[in-house]
C-alpha cells in the first residue's frame, strides 16, 4: 500500500527544511544560551563573579537542588508531581545523622542508609498513588507532611551534628579530584552530582524505565492498554525519585556536617522550578535530564550572581520567580509559532 | 478452508444499574470480515472487551480454536493474538511510531537497556511485511490521524494477531485513505486473520464484510450473510423499526441575505485566500478530504485559532475574533466534531451544559445563579430538541451521542445564535438519531438559522446541503448548486491539487 504524502494543506511551501537542531533539543538548546548569557552578563557586571572559587560555589551550592531537581524530572515527565522531596530530603538527612552519629554506623552504612530512607518514602507514595489512587499531588503533600513531622520527631526537633572523626563532611566537600590534578579543586559534592545526572540520564534515555516513563506521560491509557503494568512502573519512578532525594538529603547533611530537621520545605518547589526551566513539560510526556541540569544551573547563577551584586536577598526571589515565567512563557510563544 | 476462530456463547454483563450484555453470542471464522453492527449503546463495545480481557464476564462461555479462552486481563488476550484496536486511538503522542508499535516488547539486553537498533529492524521488517509508507522515527504527534490509525493497525498486526477487532477504524479517514484501509483488510482477510469491523457507516457493509452480527440493548439480535440482506434489512434490525429516509432540504431560494461572508481569509501554511457567503436560512455543506482545512477555517471563523489576513463580515458588521467569546458575542455557535471534549460538559447535568454559553443571562448582577431560569430553559430545549433524558439533572455523559449532540445545538440555541457551525454532526452518532439530526438541521434551516456543515461522509453533504463548498490543501477548490453536487464532481474538486 502507498500512501502519498498526504499531510496535505499543512505543507504548502514545498519539502520542509530539515532542520539543523532536532526539534525537541530545541528547549536545551535555548536554555542553555540562556544559562551562557546569563554568566556573561553577570562576569561584565562584576569582576568578583567569574572567578574559580565562585564558579566552584555555584556548583556547589547546586549539587543538592540539582540532584533533587534530578529526581523530580522523573515523577513530573509521568505529568505526576511530588511535593514531598523537600522534606523527604531532610528526613533522609536526618536518618543519616541517626546512623552514623547516634548507631555509631559506618560512614558508608550511614549514607546507603540515608539513600534508603528516600527510597522507601517515594516507594510509598508511589504505592499511594497507584494503588490507592489518590492523585499525585495529594499523594505527595501528605508524604511531605508525613516526612517533615517524622523528622522532628526522630531528631527531637534538634540538629545533628556529624563528629569530626566520621569525616563525613569531606563527602561532599572534600575534592579527590583536586587530589589527582593539583589547583583543580572541585568539591566531591559537584561531581557527585554530575555523576547522578549522568546515571539519571542514562535511565530516561537507554532503559525500559525511561521509555515507560514518556509513553505514561504522554498517554496513560494507552500505556495501560498495550499490556504494560502501570502501576508497577509508576512505584519504579516514585521510587527513582525517591532515591535521589535520598542522595540530595546525604548530600546536604555532609555539607553542612550535621542534618537540620527544619531545613528542607519549600525546596521541592525550587526542585521543580529548575526542572519546568530545564524544558519538561509539566503535562507530562517531554523532558530531559539536561534540560533539568541547565535549569538548576540557571537558578544558581541567578542567585549567586544577584548576590555579588548586592541585590538583597528578598529581591532575588523575586527575580527568580520573574525569570520563571518568562521562561516558560518563551517556550509558549515557540511552540505556539510552531 | 474457514474454521471457527472464537466462539462466545450466552454472555452477561452486569454493570452497576445496568445490563450491559444479555445472553450474547458471536462468532468469528479465520479469513471474515464479520461486521458487528448496532446503535450506540447496544453493547457491540462491550461485547468486545469482555473478548479482550478489558472486562470480566458475569456468565457465559467463550472458546478461541475450541478450546477455552481465558483472557484476565488486555495483555493476556494480545498475547494470545487477540487484538484490539480501539475507537480512541491509543498512541502515546511523544513516543515515536516505532517507539509506539513495540510498547511493552521493547528489545533490551541485562533486563533493562533498550537496544533501539534492534527495535528499528523489527519495525523495518514488519513494514516491509505490511507494505506500509511509514517513518519509524516520526513522532505520532506530528502524524495525521490516519497516519495514527496505520500506526495502530501496524502495532495490532505486530503481535501476529489471528483476531483483529477494529472499532470504527474509518470515522476519521478520508474516502481514499478509507480505500487503503479496505486493501489492507482484504490483504489480512486473505492470510487468514478474522476481522471483527464495528462500524456505524452502512455504506462499508457491503464493501468490505462477510458476515454481519446485529446487537440491540446489550441483546444477540441475529448474524446474516452481508450478501443476502439489504442495508434496509440491517437497519432495522438494528433500531427494531423501519427507518424514515430523509429526504433532501426544500430548495434554497439564494436570495436571502448574506448572514456571513468571509473574504480572503489566509494563514501561514494552513489556509489560502478562503472566501465564501452563507445566506440566511442556508445549509452551507464543506467538503474534502481529511485535512483539506475545513474545520481550520470553522475555528478561524469561530475566534479559536489565529489567522494572518482576511476579512468576517457577520451581518454588515466586521468581525475580528480574537477568542471564541467575540465570535460568540456575534452570534455564532461551533459544534466541534469531539463532542466529548469540547463540546458538553459531560460531567455536568443537561441543564448547566444547556446554560454553558450563557450564564449573563442566567445570573444576577451579584453573580447569583438563577436556577429556576436555568431549568426553565433547558426543559425548553428538551421537548424542542426531543432529547432523550430521564430529567434535566441527568449528567450528559450517560446520554447517547445524538442526545449529547442535540445538547449541544441546545447551548447555542439557548445563547440565541443563528450561525451554526457543525463540524462532522453525526460522528459516531447511530442510524437512527442521524436521521433525527438531520431532521433538525433541516428545521433549523427552515427557521432561519443559517448552517455551515462540515462533513467526511458524501451521502451526508448531498443529503443535507442547499449548496456545497469543496476544499483541498486550505484552499476552496470549488462550490456546487444542490443541483450540481454529485459524489463524483465533489471527490474531483476535493483531490484538485496545485
Amino acid at each position: 500500500m502507498t500512501i502519498q504524502n498526504d499531510t496535505g494543506a499543512v505543507q504548502t511551501g514545498g519539502k520542509r527544511a530539515v532542520p539543523i537542531i532536532k526539534p525537541g533539543a530545541m528547549q536545551q538548546v535555548l536554555a542553555f544560551a540562556s544559562l551562557v548569557i546569563l554568566v556573561l552578563v553577570f562576569s561584565f557586571s562584576s569582576p568578583n563573579f567569574f572567578q574559580f572559587t565562585n564558579i566552584v560555589g555555584i556548583l556547589l551550592s547546586t549539587a543538592v537542588i540539582g540532584v533533587l531537581a534530578l529526581g523530580s524530572t522523573f515523577v513530573i515527565i509521568t505529568g505526576g508531581i511530588d511535593l514531598s522531596v523537600g522534606t523527604v530530603m531532610t528526613l533522609s538527612a536526618i536518618m543519616t545523622g541517626v546512623f552514623i552519629t547516634y548507631w555509631d554506623l559506618p560512614v558508608p552504612l550511614g549514607i546507603v542508609g540515608g539513600i534508603m530512607t528516600g527510597a522507601v518514602c517515594g516507594l510509598l507514595s508511589g504505592t499511594i498513588i497507584s494503588k490507592m489512587k489518590i492523585p499525585p499531588f495529594i499523594a505527595t503533600l501528605a508524604m511531605m507532611m508525613i516526612a517533615k513531622g517524622l523528622a522532628l520527631v526522630i531528631s527531637g526537633a534538634k540538629p545533628i551534628y556529624f563528629k569530626e572523626e566520621t569525616g563525613y563532611s569531606k563527602l561532599a566537600l572534600d575534592s579527590a579530584i583536586g587530589k589527582l590534578i593539583p589547583g583543580f579543586d572541585i568539591p566531591n559534592g559537584v561531581l557527585i552530582f554530575f555523576g547522578a545526572a549522568i546515571i539519571g540520564g542514562i535511565i530516561l534515555s537507554k532503559t525500559i524505565v525511561g521509555r515507560y516513563n514518556f509513553a505514561l506521560g504522554s498517554n496513560e491509557e494507552a500505556t495501560r492498554l498495550s499490556g504494560i503494568n502501570v502501576n508497577y512502573w509508576k512505584i519504579v519512578i516514585y521510587t527513582i525519585t525517591g532515591t535521589f532525594t535520598g542522595l540530595a538529603g546525604v548530600l546536604m547533611a555532609s555539607r553542612l556536617n550535621s542534618a537540620h530537621p527544619s531545613l528542607g520545605s519549600g525546596y521541592e518547589l525550587e526542585a521543580i522550578a529548575a526542572v519546568v526551566l530545564g524544558g519538561t513539560s509539566l503535562s507530562g510526556g517531554k523532558g530531559t535530564i539536561v534540560g533539568t541540569v541547565i535549569g538548576a544551573l540557571i537558578m544558581s547563577v541567578l542567585t549567586n550572581g544577584l548576590r555579588i551584586l548586592s541585590v538583597p536577598q528578598e529581591w532575588q526571589t523575586v527575580v527568580v520567580g520573574i525569570v520563571i515565567v518568562l521562561a516558560v512563557y518563551a517556550d509558549i510563544l515557540r511552540r505556539r509559532k510552531k | 478452508m474457514s474454521e471457527v476462530l472464537i466462539q462466545m456463547e450466552g454472555i452477561d454483563k452486569q454493570f452497576p444499574g445496568v445490563q450491559a450484555l444479555k445472553d450474547c453470542r458471536f462468532e468469528l471464522l479465520s479469513g471474515e470480515v464479520h461486521a458487528l453492527m448496532g446503535e450506540n449503546g447496544a453493547g457491540k463495545s462491550t461485547l468486545m472487551k469482555v473478548l479482550t480481557g478489558v472486562y470480566q464476564r458475569d456468565a457465559g462461555m467463550m472458546t478461541f480454536h475450541g478450546d477455552e479462552l481465558i483472557v484476565p486481563n488486555a495483555k493476556a488476550a494480545q498475547d494470545k493474538g487477540i487484538a484490539i484496536i480501539h475507537q480512541e486511538l491509543n498512541l502515546a503522542p511523544d513516543l515515536t511510531v516505532a517507539q509506539n508499535i513495540f510498547i511493552g516488547r521493547e528489545p533490551k539486553s541485562l533486563g533493562i537497556f533498550l537496544k533501539e537498533k534492534e527495535l528499528h529492524r523489527k519495525v523495518k521488517r514488519l513494514f516491509e511485511r505490511l507494505h506500509l509508507d511509514l517513518d519509524p522515527n516520526e513522532l505520532v504527534a506530528n502524524l495525521p490521524v490516519a497516519k495514527q490509525q496505520l500506526v495502530e493497525i501496524a502495532k495490532a498486526l505486530s503481535y501476529d494477531s489471528e483476531v483483529l477487532i477494529m472499532d470504527e477504524p474509518t470515522a476519521a479517514l478520508s474516502d481514499t485513505e478509507i480505500d487503503e484501509l479496505f486493501v489492507i483488510i482484504r490483504q489480512l482477510r486473505s492470510s487468514g486473520v478474522g476481522i471483527v469491523y464495528i462500524s456505524h457507516r452502512m455504506d462499508e457493509l457491503k464493501r468490505i464484510t462477510d458476515r454481519v452480527t446485529v446487537m440491540r440493548d446489550g441483546c444477540y439480535i441475529g448474524t446474516v450473510a452481508t450478501k443476502d440482506v439489504t442495508n434496509d434489512q440491517i437497519i432495522s434490525m438494528m433500531v427494531g423499526r423501519e427507518i424514515y429516509d430523509t429526504s433532501k432540504p426544500a430548495r434554497h431560494t439564494g436570495a436571502a441575505e448574506p448572514v456571513l461572508e468571509v473574504s480572503g481569509l489566509n494563514r501561514k501554511g494552513v489556509l489560502k485566500d478562503v472566501s465564501f457567503r452563507l445566506h440566511k436560512g442556508e445549509i452551507l455543506g464543506f467538503a474534502g478530504l481529511i485535512g483539506a482545512g475545513r474545520t481550520e477555517v470553522a475555528r478561524a471563523i469561530f475566534g479559536a485559532d489565529m489567522f494572518d489576513s482576511g476579512e468576517i463580515t457577520v451581518k454588515g458588521r466586521k468581525l475580528k475574533p480574537r477568542q471564541p467569546h467575540d465570535a460568540v458575542k456575534a452570534g455564532i455557535g461551533y459544534l466541534s466534531e469531539d463532542r466529548k471534549r469540547f463540546g458538553c460538559i459531560v460531567d455536568m447535568d443537561v441543564k448547566m451544559n444547556v446554560a454553558a454559553a450563557s450564564m449573563g443571562r442566567f445570573t444576577n448582577p451579584v453573580g447569583w445563579v438563577r436556577r429556576k431560569r436555568i431549568a426553565e430553559a433547558a426543559d425548553g430545549i428538551v421537548k424542542m430538541l426531543k432529547v432523550k433524558t430521564p430529567h434535566i439533572d441527568q449528567e450528559v455523559k450517560f446520554l447517547s451521542g445524538g442526545n449529547q449532540q442535540k445538547i449541544v445545538i441546545g447551548k447555542w440555541l439557548t445563547r440565541d445564535c443563528d450561525i451554526l457551525i457543525f463540524d462532522e454532526p453525526t460522528r459516531g452518532i447511530d442510524v437512527g438519531a442521524k436521521s433525527e439530526i438531520y431532521k433538525l438541521l433541516n428545521e433549523l434551516a427552515a427557521s432561519g438559522k443559517s448552517i455551515i456543515m462540515i462533513s467526511s461522509e458524501l451521502p451526508e453533504v448531498l443529503r443535507m446541503s442547499h449548496r456545497v463548498v469543496v476544499m483541498c490543501e486550505g484552499r476552496i477548490t470549488g462550490e456546487l448548486s444542490q443541483e450540481e453536487a454529485t459524489q463524483e464532481r465533489i471527490m474531483h474538486l476535493a483531490t484538485l491539487r496545485v
